[in-house]
Order: structure tokens, then sequence, then C-alpha cells
């Protein structure tokens, strides 16, 4: 830190404190540095950044007064849930205060008869099921990291899981929160009915990044625990047969509640750590899981069965129990632990492909790894063709370091060229913003900006992540690397 | 990757005429933007009772018509804003596929484009969800001509703010739509609807119940004592729900059609009807406010007759967790919405602006000053 920054630091610090002071107790202001290192990244670790302080607001009155202070200042404000973020979305601003919910962690009513349930957004997102489970119901989005994940951050970031395409994402499972604005004003959006009056302000909340405002309570919608659950596990020889099972499924009018697909690499990485069974010499599982009544769920296993066989399933594992099932499941979701023993560092892309591009995005992506010299593994949510390829590298060597998010940056590309997304549910943050800029163009860009501004005309609401500035867009694309090729490829570089 | 089929239709464009229509259209809006004319977006002309009377210059979008993609195995659909619900639901008929959402055409002119910004869903929408859960992406107009795409094709993006979704009920007040992708779900293998003789109060009890269970439940209809439960889903889950739901079995097909439609006797009537959104399980509505009651999507959704106050109905619809809207389909323009709280209505103001800064599109058509 240099001396002037220091200074400003210092200012600023004796600005603010007396002020945060009238309604925050002293212990739930953090400003010494080493306790502020445990809030300068998300788990995106690559980026960090101290923030001039971190409150740990417990009431809603405390987040109010917390805003009305920054408002007044001019200082960003940064929210943070329970940190377990891929893009650094809640990674802190420098100068600016890092707003932990970790204490909004109370379930104040679960309304059986209506099946909702009223949390704070600290809560994590396990606990809400958990909680609902005596009655038997659940909240679906389940996203990976569901044990240590809050709902606020899944709100923030339209979290999904391995159960979208029958339960659909965040967005689908809300129906009210309470919002405080940057002016420290508490809002109401949604309702506890199915609809509310005037703009569908739920849908805008949900993904925003904390880029609107300050989540303080949500309603959330609880399903009932389907009476049956079935999970198998089918290997196939090429990616190409693969995907052509997982088209002939949802032809057929089967909506599995999961819909997963593993490549080989994957498989035996996953294989070594979790002996799950997981054929290894197969070039892709699929894992498929079934729901709903008993009846149902029989019916519709026997077709997935059929139709895997007469597609060239090599084997087909099906759970005959509960602990079955969950070994197939754990060993999924053990995917990214299982990649992080093959490299020091693992680059996770969350592109979004048409399901139906899904071989010729697969082989292009190991085309680009070859050239790149850089092992990709692809774990996928075949389901709704959201593709999860790991970069393997090892960030302590520069050159790899550069080639590996390079390499990121053209598998995005590769997905908005065929039709798909650059983030299909962990947000863009920091990571991500530059390909924001190959997403959308400068007037769509300039419209996400200006509905910024109805909501925060100071910009002081996580500034600087999700939507790149037009200057930043208009340096990435001057320096952005198109198929491999340099724009001026005659012209020295890095 | 091109689009996997451009579906020749009746009217349907081809790439080029749309691409130049949509510019045109985007020019008049340009134009609009500079004199400050306020334009009325129109398509089949089926929905122009749900909202404010609108004064301006028409936009038409009933010629912007074609499916510009649709693959079955995909599950998403995309297609023109004008073209016509009824062909949209007969091309993903003839797949197997239907529009999860249900939406209601009240008019056999009834677009794509008018039912995505009315946001209308239909006896479905409680169980698989409401017109904007099914939005995947869209091609809009801003307030200022420009083309904007937002969301796309696939079923889970986070990239941006969630613009798509908000032109879902916004009427046009936000965009003109051109061209919207949907998420299609399967048609159900087997339907069958039982009907049950019960108080309101005891359907209330049951529904709750029934709602805790994982069934196939698709709509629901309760009137005059009678309430009337559809199953959709696999033979033989429908089959176990029923033997769980018990009462008999309805024979009449068009009990679903004519309830999204308004086509159920109940809607015959001249008076203004309140359609009251509330929690599934809020209190009955008071005697003093209505006494002749149709309720759908497990009691999310109250339509009433009612001598009382205007102030009346709509204080109560909010003391119990919901909102009220007084409809009159025989007149134009003749829809009054729930009035927002003081905290909302400045925010929504601001985001009007943000996408159309001179308040030309359909200004008004939602509340006065949107």
């Amino acid at each position: 830190m240099t001396l002037s920054t220091a200074t400003q630091r210092d200012d600023l610090l004796n600005s603010l404190l007396p002020e945060l002071g009238k309604l925050i107790p002293a212990q739930s202001i953090i400003t010494a540095v080493e306790q502020l290192r445990a809030y300068e990244c998300d788990a995106f670790t690559t980026m960090r950044q101290l923030p001039l302080l971190t409150v740990l607001p417990e009431t809603i009155e405390q987040v109010q007064h917390v805003m009305r202070c920054c408002y007044r200042l001019d200082i960003p404000v940064v929210a943070r849930g329970a940190g377990t973020g891929l893009t650094a979305g809640s990674m802190p601003v420098e100068n600016g205060v890092l707003l932990g919910m970790s204490k909004f962690d109370q379930i104040h009513d679960i309304d059986l008869n209506n099946r909702t349930a009223l949390i704070d957004p600290g809560v994590r997102n396990q606990s809400v099921s958990d909680a609902a489970a005596p009655y038997n119901l659940y909240f679906a989005p389940d996203p990976s990291s569901q044990l240590a994940c809050s709902v606020g951050g899944n709100v923030a970031e339209n979290a999904g899981g391995v159960h979208c395409l029958k339960y659909g994402l965040t967005v689908h499972n809300i129906l009210e929160l309470e919002l405080v604005t940057i002016e420290g004003e508490l809002i109401t959006l949604g309702s506890a009915a199915l609809d509310a009056a005037g703009y569908d302000l739920t849908a805008i909340m949900t993904g925003s990044e904390g880029l609107l405002g300050i989540i303080v309570k949500i309603r959330v919608k609880l399903l009932p625990i389907p009476a049956s659950t079935r999970v198998m596990l089918a290997a196939f020889a090429t990616i190409e047969d693969a995907g052509h099972a997982i088209a002939a499924v949802i032809g057929a009018g089967i909506i599995p509640a999961g819909l997963e697909m593993i490549d080989q690499t994957g498989i035996r990485a996953i294989e070594e750590l979790m002996h799950a069974g997981y054929p290894v010499d197969a070039a892709a599982v699929i894992i498929c899981e079934l729901d709903g009544s008993a009846a149902e769920v029989e019916d519709e296993l026997n077709n997935v069965i059929s139709i895997f066989t007469g597609l060239n399933a090599t084997d087909i594992q099906i759970a005959n129990n509960a602990e079955e099932s969950k070994r197939i499941w754990a060993a999924r979701k053990a995917a990214f632990p299982a990649l992080a023993r093959l490299a020091p560092d693992n680059y996770i892309m969350d592109g979004t492909i048409p399901r139906r591009a899904l071989a010729q995005v697969w082989k292009q992506i190991n085309q680009l790894a070859d050239q790149y010299q850089l092992q990709v593994v692809n774990v996928f949510h075949a389901g709704d063709g959201n593709m999860h390829p790991s970069i393997l590298f090892d960030s302590s060597d520069d050159d790899q370091h550069r080639r590996a998010f390079e390499l990121g940056t053209q598998i995005l590309e590769l997905c908005i060229e065929v039709g798909g997304t650059i983030s299909g549910e962990h947000g863009i943050g920091l990571e991500k913003i530059n390909q924001m800029c190959l997403q959308f163009s400068t007037a769509e860009l300039q419209q996400f900006h200006a509905l910024k501004q109805a909501f925060d005309a100071k910009q002081l609401l996580n500034p600087g992540k999700q939507i790149p500035t037009l200057a930043r867009c208009a340096e990435f694309n001057a320096m952005h690397v198109h198929h491999g090729e340099m724009p001026f490829p005659h012209l020295e570089r890095f | 990757m091109q689009a996997v089929a451009e579906q020749s239709l009746p009217g349907a464009l081809t790439r080029n005429q749309a691409d130049s229509q949509a510019q045109s259209l985007a020019e008049q809006v340009q134009q609009a933007f500079i004199n400050q004319q306020p334009l009325v977006i129109s398509g089949g002309g089926s929905k122009g009772f749900y909202g404010r009377p609108l004064e301006g210059e028409t936009l038409s979008l009933s010629d912007y018509q074609g499916i510009v993609s649709y693959e079955p195995s995909e599950l998403v659909i995309t297609a023109r804003a004008g073209t016509p619900l009824h062909i949209i639901e007969t091309v993903l008929a003839e797949q197997g596929q239907m529009l999860g959402f249900e939406p209601p055409h009240y008019a056999a002119s009834a677009t794509l484009g008018g039912t995505i910004a009315c946001g209308l869903s239909g006896p479905r929408r409680a169980y698989s969800g409401a017109a904007r859960d099914f939005v995947l992406g869209v091609t809009m107009i801003n307030g200022k001509g420009e083309i904007l795409r937002f969301g796309g094709q696939v079923m889970k993006n986070v990239a941006g703010y969630d613009v798509s979704r908000l032109m879902s009920g916004a009427q046009g007040t936000l965009g003109v739509l051109l061209e919207i992708s949907l998420k299609v779900i399967p048609m159900p293998a087997h339907e069958e609807t039982r009907v049950l003789s019960c108080s309101q109060q005891q359907m209330q009890t049951l529904l709750c119940d029934l709602g805790r269970q994982p069934l196939p439940v698709s709509a629901t209809l309760f009137h005059n004592d009678r309430l009337y439960i559809r199953l959709s889903g696999t033979v033989a889950g429908v089959h176990s729900a029923a033997q769980i739901i018990g009462g008999d079995l309805l024979s009449a097909d068009q009990f679903w059609l004519q309830a999204k439609e308004q086509q159920h006797p109940f809607f015959n009537s001249d008076q203004t009807c309140w359609r009251l959104s509330l929690p599934p399980a809020a209190t009955a509505v008071p005697d003093d406010i209505a006494k002749q009651q149709l309720i759908e999507w497990g009691g999310a959704q109250r339509w009433l007759y009612s001598e009382a106050d205007r102030c009346q109905i709509i204080q109560w619809a909010e003391a119990n967790g919901g909102h009220a809207t007084a409809v009159d389909r025989s007149k134009h323009g003749h829809t009054l919405f729930h009035p927002l709280s003081s905290a909302l209505l400045p925010l929504s103001k601001r985001i009007k602006q943000s996408f159309d800064p001179a308040g030309i599109l359909n200004a008004g058509r939602l509340y006065p000053d949107l």
C-alpha cells in the first residue's frame, strides 16, 4: 500500500466509522487487516482485494443504516453471502465496504398450507430443505455447493444445480424479496401470491449479482418430496452416442429430474477419489435421475433403459436403493475436488449451449485444448446444456496461466457462436466480465447500464462487476484473440 | 449455428424479409423517439381490454410472423412476435409438445408477442409456471429504436440482467418484442379430471393436503361447491393419483379450454370482473365483498363480481398478501391494476425511463406514468 492510498483509507475510515457506530455495534465492524483477509476473495481465489472494512449487520435496520452512510459518503458496497461464488462477484472493491450477510441466518416461517418458507439471505441452501423435510417438502435449487452456499447468494447469482431442467433455476423458485436500496429504503418485490402488480422485479433482481440492491429477506417456494426417485448410470463409447442418447430421452417426452454427462478424464478422476464404480473405459457416462410417483417413475425408467440400450450404451447401472443412488450422485458432486487432484489449478467454465451442438463443441474444445497444450475435463449438465469444461493448469507457471485464460475465452466464444451463453449459473462477477463484451453489443451493454442507473444512480453497488464499461470492452476487443489469431498478428505481444 | 428449421407457414417471413421489416419497425421507433410521438404497439388485437386506454400512432407487429427455429429435443422454440399463437401451438402439438403456461387466447388473432407482453397464464400456471418462467430470451426494440437481444435459446443463462423475463407482463411499456424464445414442455401422455363436491373450506383443506404430496395435478377449478382437479402425466401416474383423490371422472373434454378462455358461464356477465391474486391458502373472500366466485390455481387466482367499493377490495387483497385487478373484457382499455406502493412506483418509473426515455411505448397502459 502506498502512502497516499493509506492516507485515503484513513480519511475514509475516519469519516465512515463514527457514522456507522451510531447504529452498528463495534464488534460487528472489522477493520484489522489480518481479519479482513478472510473477506478478500470468494471461491475464485485468483483475484483478491482487501475492503476498507467489513460490516456484519444483524438487523434490516442496520443494513439500512450502512447503506445510508455509504450513500451519503459515496462509498461503494459489496454484499457477500457465504463466499462460495466462482467468479469474484463478491470480491471487495478498494476503499469499499464489504457487507457480510452471514448473521442473517434465520428461517422465520415455514408455511405448510402455501408451501413457502420465509428466510434470511444468509441461510444455507441445504438448511432450507432440511427444515422443510419433516413436512415432506424441499427447496429445489441445489448447486453443488449447497452445504455451504447461502440462499441470498443463490438469488444474487440465479443459481442452478443438477435438477434445473425439471425444477428450474432460483428465479423459478422464489416468490418475494425484501430489498434494501442504496439509499437505505426497504422495498418488497413480488408477493406471497403467484404474481404481483407492476413490473416483474423479482426476475430482474435474481441474478443481478449485488448490483441493484441488498436482499434482506426471501420467500422461497417449497415442493413436495417425490415419492420415488431412481438413478441410473449409462456408459457410452463415444461422445456422439451419449449426445444422441440425451436428445432421444428428451425427444421421447421424458423430463428427467437430473441428466448429467462426464467425459473420460472426469470419470477417471472421480473414480480415483470416490470409488463409486464409474466405468473408467467409457468415453462418456450419463447420469439420469427420474422422479415422481412410483408408478410414473417405473414407466419412465423402462423407457429410458430401452432408449439407452438402443443407442449403443455399453453399460447401464441402475441404483436399486437410496444408498446406491447417493453413491452415484456423491461421486458426481465431488467432480471438482476430484479434478483438483489432477493439477494445482483448475479454471472452471460455465458456458451453456443448445444440446444439439454438444458433440461439435466438445470436439472443438478438445482441439483448442491441444492447441494450447492444456488438459480440459468436461462435466456437463446435459439436460439443460450447461457445460463446465475445467481447464487444468499451474498458476505458478505464468505462461500456462496466460494460456489457460486465453483458452477459457476461446471456449466461451465458441459457446456464443453456437447460440449459447458465457454463463449458465456461476455468474459474471469480475472473472468473466471481458467475455460480456463478446456476447453483448454496445447498445445492449448501454441498456444494462441504464437499468443499473434506475436502481443505483451513484454506481455504488458492487461497482465494476457483471456489466463491463464500454471503455473496458473497447480495450478488450482490441486485444482479443479470435480463433487463435490476434489482431495485427505481425506485432509482438506479451 | 443456423436455426434448425425456418418454418414455411402461411404468413411466415423469410430471414431477409424479417430483417428488413425489423429494421423498418426500429426506424419507426427511432422517428417516434425524435418526435416524442407516442406509439401503440399492436399484434392481433385480442387483449386490447387488458390495460388502460392508449393514444398514439399504431406500431403493428401483426405481419412480423414466422417460427425462426424449433428443435423438439432442445425443448425450445423461437418465433417472431406477430406469429399467431394457434400456429405455434399447432406446430408444437405435432411434435407432442406444448406451452407449459397454457396461455389464454381470448381471440383467434392472439399473437405470441401479445401473449408474452401481457404475461397471462392459464390453468396450468400454479403447477408448471407462468409465461415469464418459460421465457428464455427476447429480441426487442427499446424506446430509442435500438434492436437489442437479451437471454438466448438455452435453459440456463445468467449473463447480464434478466431483461427478457422483465418483458413478460410489462405490456410493451419497456420495449417492442420482436422475437421470443420459449422453453416448451412435452404434452402429457394422459390426462383426466376428477370432480368432487365440497365447500370452499373443504376445498382449501383438501388442496393444501394434496399440495404436499407429489401428485401430477395440472389444474384446479372451484365453482358452486364443485372442485375440478385435472391430472396430467403417465397413464399409471394419473391412475394412481386419481385413486388417492377420488371423486367422479369428468367427461366434458372442453372444460379446461373453456376455463382457460373464460368461456365458463361464470364469465357471462357485463359486470366488471375482479381478479384477486392471493397466496393459495389465503382466507375466503368475505361475503360483503363477493358471494359469487370462481377459484383457480389451487386458490391463488380468484375471480369475483362485487358491489363493494373498489378501495375495499384492493385493501382486502393487500391485507391478505395479494393484489386485485379489475378486468372488463367487453370494453377496450378497461383494466385497472392494483396501485403500486409508494416505494415501488418511483423505481418502476425510473426503470421505464431507462428503457424508454421519451415515454413513447404503450405509455400509460399499465399505470398513468408507466
